[in-house]
Formats: C-alpha cells, structure tokens, sequence
C-alpha cells in the first residue's frame, strides 16, 4: 500500500505530516486477521425463507417477522441507486450468507464469563475490553473513571453487553436489538422505522428485511447516561453480509454519548454492510454518536474489502433536542453513507463533523442532510476529505431550510485535500431554502472564518493567511479531540492531518 | 431520460426532414447526427437529476398557451454604440447584414445551402462535446431544427460590440442558433438584447482560439416567456471568454453554460443576475471543464427574489487529471425579499488534480438588518433603503462585466428595474 504514496510527488504547501500520517495509517491493516472458529450459517442467497429463517433464529414475535417480510417485499420492488460517484462490481444478492453465528453462540451464554473464550480473545486482541472494567487500551483507569458498556457485534449476533446490570440502575437500557425485541416490544413496536422508513432506501428496506441483531438503547427522561456506551461490529465470516441495526432513544432531558466501531479481516472477495442507526431525541435531550470506520478497505488493487452502505439518521423530535455525528471514516472500500438530522423541534440543533480519508483504490461518497422543519432550528456541517493513491472521495450534503423554519440557521464547511495526482475529491452540496429569515452559508472562504477567532490571532501579530490556516486546520484536530477516549488510539495517527493545501 | 421519445419531438425532427431538403452537405450532416443524438437520448424528464430543481414541461410541451405582448425594451445600450442586427420572431429582419471590420457576418439560412462553410467545424460539434457527462437533448434538437441564426468569423480586433436584438410576440416559438468563431488573436464583444416570446430555444456555440477575447453580455427582458438558452465554449490556449446575463422578466428562464477549457492558460467568467417576482423561476446551470493547466474560471451569480419567485443555481467545475495549477472559482448567492421565495442551489466540484485551488460558496438569506437600520437612521426612507441594497448586492455580478461602459449601462438597467417596481 505504501508504495504509491513513497513515490508520489505531493505538491508544495500540503503539510508533511499528513502525508505521512495518511501514509502510515494506510500501510498496514492492523485488523485484517480472522479468528479461526466454528460457524452456522444460514443457506446461501435471499428469499422470504431466508428472512422467516433469520427471524426464527432471532426466536422473534410474529409482528416482527411480518414487519421483515414486508420489507422484503418491498425490496423486489426496489432499484439499486446508482447516484453516487463510486464504481463497483454489480453485487449479487444470492451469492453471500445473510446471516451467521458462532456455533458457541447457539445457545445464547447467559453472562460473558460463558462465552466461547476465543471470541473474548477476538475482542482482546482488537483492543475492546469485555470485562466490566475501566480499561482502555491496555491502561488501566484509576478506579471510578471512565467506564464504556460494550456491546460486541460478531457476524450477525451479539456476544454479550457489558455493564447491563449497572446502566440498568440508572434505568438505562442497553442490550442486543434481539434482546430489546423480547424483553422492550412495546419501546421497540413504538420507534422502530419511525425515523428510517421500512421503504426508505434500496439498503436500508435490505437491512429491515434481513437485520439480524445489533444494539439497542433507552436512556429514561432526565437521566444523564452514567457512561459511554459503544457497539463494536466485527465481521468475521467470508462471503457474508452484515445487517445490524442500531436504535437510541433519548428521552425528555436526557443524554447519551454513544461510540461505534468496525473492522473485518482481510478476504478477496468484497463484503456488504448494510446498516440501518436510528436515534430519537426528544425534548431536551442530546446524543453524541461517534463512529471510527476502519472497515477492511481492500488491497491496494482494489481486491476485497467491505462495501458499507449505511443508513443513519437522527430525528431531533423535541424542542431543544440535540444531535451531534462525528465520524472518522478511513477503512471500507466503498462508502455510501450520510448520517442526517431531521430538525422537527423547535431550536433544536444538528452537528456534523467528518474527517474521511481515502486511500489506494477506495471510494467514499459521505455526507449528510440537514433537515430543517422546526423554527430557530441550527445546523453545523464540517467535513474533511483527504483522498490519496487512486482513491475518490465525494462529500455529499443537504440543507434544507423549509418554509416554516423561521429564523434558522446553517453553516457548512468542506475542505478536500488530494495528495497525488491520480486521486479525486468531489463536493455535491445541495441547497434548499424556502423562507427568508433562515440563512444558509456553505464553504469557508476568508470571510466566513470565524471573525472572532481571527481579530484574536490577527491582534497577537498573525499574517491573515497563517491565522486562517490557524483557524481552518485547527478544526480537525478539534473533532478528533471530540471522538470518545477509547478511540484515541486509532485517532493518534490522524491528529497530524491539516488540510492545508486543501484543493476546494 | 427516457429512451423513447414524446409525440410532439418526432413532430419537430419531422420538420428536420424538411430542412434537410434544402441543405447543404455541411449543414444536412450536423443536423442529422443532432437529430439522432436526441432520438438515442430522448428528452428531459421531471425525475432527471439534472431537471430536479427546474421542471421542463414548458420546454417539452407540444403548444405553447399564451400569448405575449410586446412591450419595448429598454434602450439600454444606445444604437451608436453598437452594430444592431434585428430578428422579429425568431425571423432576421436585415436584409443586408452590415459589414464590420474584423469580422464577416452571415445568416444561417444563407450558409445553410452551401455545401462547405467554415462554421462545419463548429455547428452542432460543440454541443455534441456538451452532450458528456450531461445530456441535453433540447440543445441537440435545436442544432436539429433551427434555421435562424447568424454565424459570425471574427478575424481581427472588433471595435463595436455587435448587437443581436430579437424581439417576439404573441405565440411565439422560436429557435435560434448563433455561431461565433474567434480567430488566433482576434477579439470581439456580443450583446443580446430583446424580449423572448412564448418559448425560445436558443444556442449559441463558441470556439475562441489561442489568444482571442470573446466578451458577451445578455439582457432577458419581458414579461412572459418561456426560455432556454446554451451556451457552449471551447475556449483555447491563453484566451478570455465573458459571458453576463442580467434577466429582469419573464416566467421561466434557465441559461445553460457548458464551457470546455481545452487551452493552457485561459481565463474565462461566466457570471448573471436577474430580479424577479411571483412566477419568476430562475435557473443558471454551469458547466465548467478544466481540461488544461493554469486556466482560471469564474462562477459568479446573484439572485434577488420576491413573492414566491424560484432561483436555481447548478453551476459545476470539472478539473481534469492534468488540469494542474487551475483556480476555480464559485459563488451564488441569493437575496430573498420576502418569505415566500426559494433559492435552490447545488454548487459542485470534481476534482482530479492536486495541484488547484477551487473555492465555491452559497449563501442565501433576507437582507441585511443591520446595513438597512443605518441607511433608515441616514434618513433613507426603508424602500428606497432596500432598493439601494439590492443594487449593491447585484453589483458585485456586475463587476465581472469587462467594459465600464456596458456595467454602467446594466447599473442603470437595474437601477430602473427597482424603481419601477
């Protein structure tokens, strides 16, 4: 992977450090290894016997297998979009597994002391502590600090969720989507698909059809989550497809910082995933959701690599809800994905922070919609794509400002770096706006950087230019700096990126 | 777009065969590969990606249903200034084109029957060029159809603007297709004037060669119409290409740029304005292909919008692999007067080149509250207050225009326009 970056001539003005620092996180895979153990799959291809299949294995209620089949039938109905500026090999549904589980996990172990030991070892070895301690990456926290709820992914099943027994004091749920479908049907009945329709896109009707677990979260009104909960997806299995599903609920006045992470091992042959995260927040309340895609983005010809077409949207249903994405997209070898917020409350607020990096063969067309319904509703955008090698990385967004959003406001900032000659980087920024007391501002030119900010450096004898660099720049350390501790690992390397030299 | 097409496009390519009857080699073979180029792609339809802000019936529609008045434009750039060459319904009405210095001008039905004619190189190959990664067929079925135009070789440094007025009324359906060749050298400014009528298709294909200067202003008057127009540049190395557009009027407008920077070191500005109300809908799309190293580009559009009128802007800039040490630049902003107006942009880039610097900005909002409560504690009455923010805001479009004497002359226009509103 190094070798089309040792050799590339970067042009004068690009910073040296993100180059190597680019450089560095493409040249090995740390995660690419797989863990040797037994599986049960379900028969190969897609059907309505498959989706019946998955729901029995899920021991589901007959409302949500209907709800599934129904989504499958929609799906026939459904075309793959071909929108977006990425390019890949026609993908055949009926050629991969839809689902699959250790065979350790047949029987459900009912704490994480029963499970298979080499799964625990899979999450050791990744750096995810399952054992119900403050331990982050290898350095044990002082007693009573930070303290994560982890629930580990594995193919298509949970292992198990840390902490339960603790959040559950707060009157925090959190367990596997399988578990809240029996023990929360009435919460789950109430919100699931109410903010991603069953029928909303290709890949997400899929997921409705075909999910077979991931995470589910109710945080109570007015409670503050005791801790950061996290899910980490892992696929593990060849030529499967992993189909999660992730529901935060956020109560009146309450609030949650939620972490997601993925990686796979090295295969030839492409993976999908298609994930489908909804997040309700209501009056008040405020999630923080934090993702590092480090997806196995394939070898430096383009051969394997997981194909991640996600859907994620936060519905801000409360007045004064509150929504913040931060994502750190740097694996995958194709990226479809726009976590997005639908302002309905009124003042209530989105946030959008990116820092996507492409490299080699990659393709990343990320975004996000803002959605502005409610009056005195706020939005932030500020995305960072860095695209290396032949890799093309495309920001896509939306803002919208409907009629009846009064007095509301959105900011967005795009800034793309190129280093070499033979990548790309596209912005398709789309822009709405249906009333006169909103104001929309997309792209930071001079002028648009914080005045404030820059009369500060301005005044201590900065030249403009350096103090906007100053200012600009600033930013992506700033979102790195806002990811949740336990990804400050991964994080490390990219605190290096600048965008100078960005390209538009 | 749809593979088949409508009833009433096979009616117009029928007229084609007409046409094709009476011309020449040159011109019979570019409208025959038109003819097919809108026959394999068929005609935009509402769920287009590229229709999505601007629905096309009106372009599509087999009658057009009203009528129009012809209202005098104002006389904006006097007669002395300019050579003015007239056409009344789509129809030229000189009967002897006037001879200019530096360059020839014809008219296309006249060329049309010759068998070799210099604008073969130009005629319907510029918008075939156009035609990727974007299909516009309604471009294609002019170069198909269209019998009226002026074909213009500018050979030397051209003193006077040379003024295109074209006036239409009542049903009114026309389509135009201007050429305009650009010698190694050579400079030349075009004005257009007039008032569309019912629906206009008009094209307007450029080549600028090394060295040239093609400067263009465009004023869209009157008060109903329907109008697409093209533009498509090829613009060689060390060249300047102007184009301005100031739309006071009309229903329905969208101005199409597509300009193909296939030179080293050229510069070209694609700017526009326009003030509308009520069904006013708006739409500049632009183009723009880096296809060569150090070129700068312009993109530069205001819109000011009242009473549930519609502004669009699609402007695009492509760099190429290759195109190093481009500068690309963009910015459309509106200016909603009221809450009922909608400003619709999509400001894109793609790029494939490290090497450049691209910026684009969007901004929209109402108008300034501050700025208007120090002109109102000036003694400005609020009105006249608004009005002279407008103008400020409108003039920073116009300052893309090259000649002091044209931007005066559009100040003035404008400045007209917000009185009488």
């Amino acid at each position: 992977m190094g070798i089309e970056m040792n050799n590339v001539d970067v042009k004068d003005g690009v910073d040296a450090d993100t180059v190597e620092a680019v450089r560095a996180l493409s040249s090995t895979y740390k995660y690419g290894w797989n863990t040797e153990i037994e599986m049960e799959y379900a028969p190969k291809g897609l059907s309505e016997d498959i989706v019946r299949l998955i729901s029995s294995k899920n021991n589901e209620p007959e409302w949500m297998l209907d709800w599934r089949l129904s989504a499958y039938r929609r799906w026939l109905e459904l075309k793959e979009p071909n929108w977006a500026m990425v390019d890949y090999p026609s993908i055949d549904f009926q050629d991969q597994y839809y689902y699959a589980r250790p065979k350790s996990m047949v029987e459900k172990p009912k704490s994480l002391d029963d499970v298979d030991p080499k799964l625990l070892e899979t999450y050791k070895k990744l750096g995810i502590p399952l054992k119900e301690q403050a331990l982050l990456a290898g350095v044990e926290a002082p007693e009573g600090e930070r303290k994560v709820a982890v629930d580990a992914v594995f193919d298509s099943v949970s292992v198990g969720t840390t902490f339960q027994a603790e959040l559950k004091k707060a009157g925090v749920i959190f367990c596997s989507f399988s578990e809240a479908v029996k023990d929360y049907p009435e919460l789950v009945k109430k919100y699931l698909g109410s903010v991603v329709p069953v029928s909303d896109n290709y890949y997400a009707t899929l997921n409705s059809a075909v999910f077979s677990d991931g995470s589910f979260v109710y945080i109570p009104e007015g409670v503050r989550c005791p801790m950061e909960l996290s899910t980490y997806f892992r696929i593990n299995a060849e030529n499967t497809g992993q189909f999660e599903r992730t529901l935060i609920i956020a109560d009146k006045g309450s609030y949650v910082s939620y972490l997601e992470g993925c990686t796979a091992p090295k295969r030839d042959v492409a993976q999908l995933h298609a994930a489908v995260v909804e997040l309700v927040i209501l009056d008040d309340a405020e999630i923080k959701y934090s993702t590092v895609q480090n997806w196995y983005p394939g070898d430096e010809n383009g051969k394997g690599g997981i194909y991640n077409f996600v859907t994620k949207r936060a519905d801000c249903r409360g007045n004064r809800s509150k929504v913040m994405w931060t994502q750190v997209e740097t694996g995958s070898a194709v990226t479809w994905k726009y976590p997005s917020c639908i302002l309905r409350g009124n003042e209530s607020q989105g946030e959008f922070y990116s820092i996507a990096i492409a490299n080699n063969m990659q393709q990343a067309d990320t975004g996000t919609k803002m959605v502005h319904l409610g009056k005195n509703t706020k939005s932030r955008i500020v995305s960072k794509g860095i695209s290396a090698g032949k890799a093309q990385n495309t920001y896509r967004g939306l803002v919208s400002m409907h009629p009846k959003a009064k007095d509301s406001r959105n900011f967005t900032q795009c800034d793309s770096l190129l280093i070499g000659d033979k990548c790309g980087a596209h912005t398709v920024p789309y822009i709405e706006v249906k009333n006169n007391s909103s104001r929309v501002e997309h792209e930071a030119t001079t002028s648009k950087v914080d005045d404030d900010q820059l009369f500060y450096c301005r005044s201590r004898g900065m030249g403009e230019e350096d103090a906007v660099a100053l200012v600009v720049n600033g930013f992506c350390k700033e979102v790195l700096q806002a990811l949740p501790m336990e990804f400050a690992m991964e994080a490390q390397q990219l605190v290096a990126i600048s965008l100078e030299g960005s390209v538009g | 777009m749809a593979s088949s097409l409508r009833g009433d496009t096979a009616d117009r390519l029928r007229l084609n065969e007409n046409l094709l009857a009476t011309s020449g080699q040159w011109f019979k073979n570019a409208r025959l590969a038109a003819a097919e180029r809108v026959e394999s792609q068929g005609l935009p339809q509402r769920r287009d990606e590229y229709w999505g802000y601007t629905q096309p019936d009106a372009f599509l529609q087999k009658k057009i249903d009203f009528d129009v008045d012809l209202n005098s434009p104002l006389e904006l750039f006097s007669k002395e200034l300019s050579e003015v060459i007239n056409y009344k319904n789509g129809i030229l009405q000189e009967k002897k084109l006037p001879a200019i210095p530096g360059c020839s001008v014809e008219s296309l039905s006249d060329a049309a029957t010759l068998d070799n004619h210099w604008a073969g190189t130009v005629f319907g190959k510029l918008e075939a060029v156009g035609q990727i990664p974007v299909q516009r067929s309604l471009a294609a079925l002019n170069t198909a159809t269209a019998s009226q135009g002026l074909l213009i070789l500018v050979t030397g440094k051209v003193k006077k603007p040379i003024r295109i007025n074209a006036v239409c009324e009542g049903t009114s359906d026309t389509i135009i297709h201007h050429i305009i060749k650009v010698e190694r050298g050579a400079n030349v400014t075009l004005i257009e004037t007039g008032q569309y009528g019912a629906r206009a298709n008009v094209v307007l294909e450029v080549e600028v060669e090394g060295d040239g200067t093609f400067n263009h202003i465009r004023m869209q008057n009157g008060h109903e119409h329907n109008a697409l127009t093209h533009i498509f540049g090829r613009i060689g190395t060390n060249s300047t290409f102007k184009s301005f557009t100031l739309t006071s009027g009309g229903r329905l407008t969208r101005n199409e740029c597509i300009l193909d920077l296939v030179g080293d070191s050229s510069r070209v500005s694609v700017a526009g304005a326009c003030i509308g109300d009520e069904k006013f809908h708006h739409d500049d799309t632009v183009f723009v292909t880096h296809n060569a190293a150090n070129c700068e580009s312009r993109q530069v559009f205001k819109k000011v919008l009242r009473d549930g009128s519609v502004g669009v802007f699609q402007g695009k800039i492509l760099v190429k692999a290759g195109a190093q040490k481009t500068d690309g630049y963009q910015i459309s902003q509106s200016l909603l007067l009221d809450d009922n107006s909608q400003f619709l942009a999509k400001p894109e880039l793609e790029i494939y080149a490290d090497d450049v610097v691209c910026s684009h900005g969007s901004t929209s909002g109402a108008i300034d509250e501050e700025a208007l409560f120090y002109l109102r504690s000036r003694g400005v009455p609020k009105a006249k207050a608004i009005d002279l923010l407008t103008l400020s805001f409108i003039a920073e479009a116009i300052q893309e225009v090259e000649s002091p004497e044209l931007a005066d002359a559009l100040l003035a226009h404008v400045t007209a326009v917000l009185e009488v509103r």
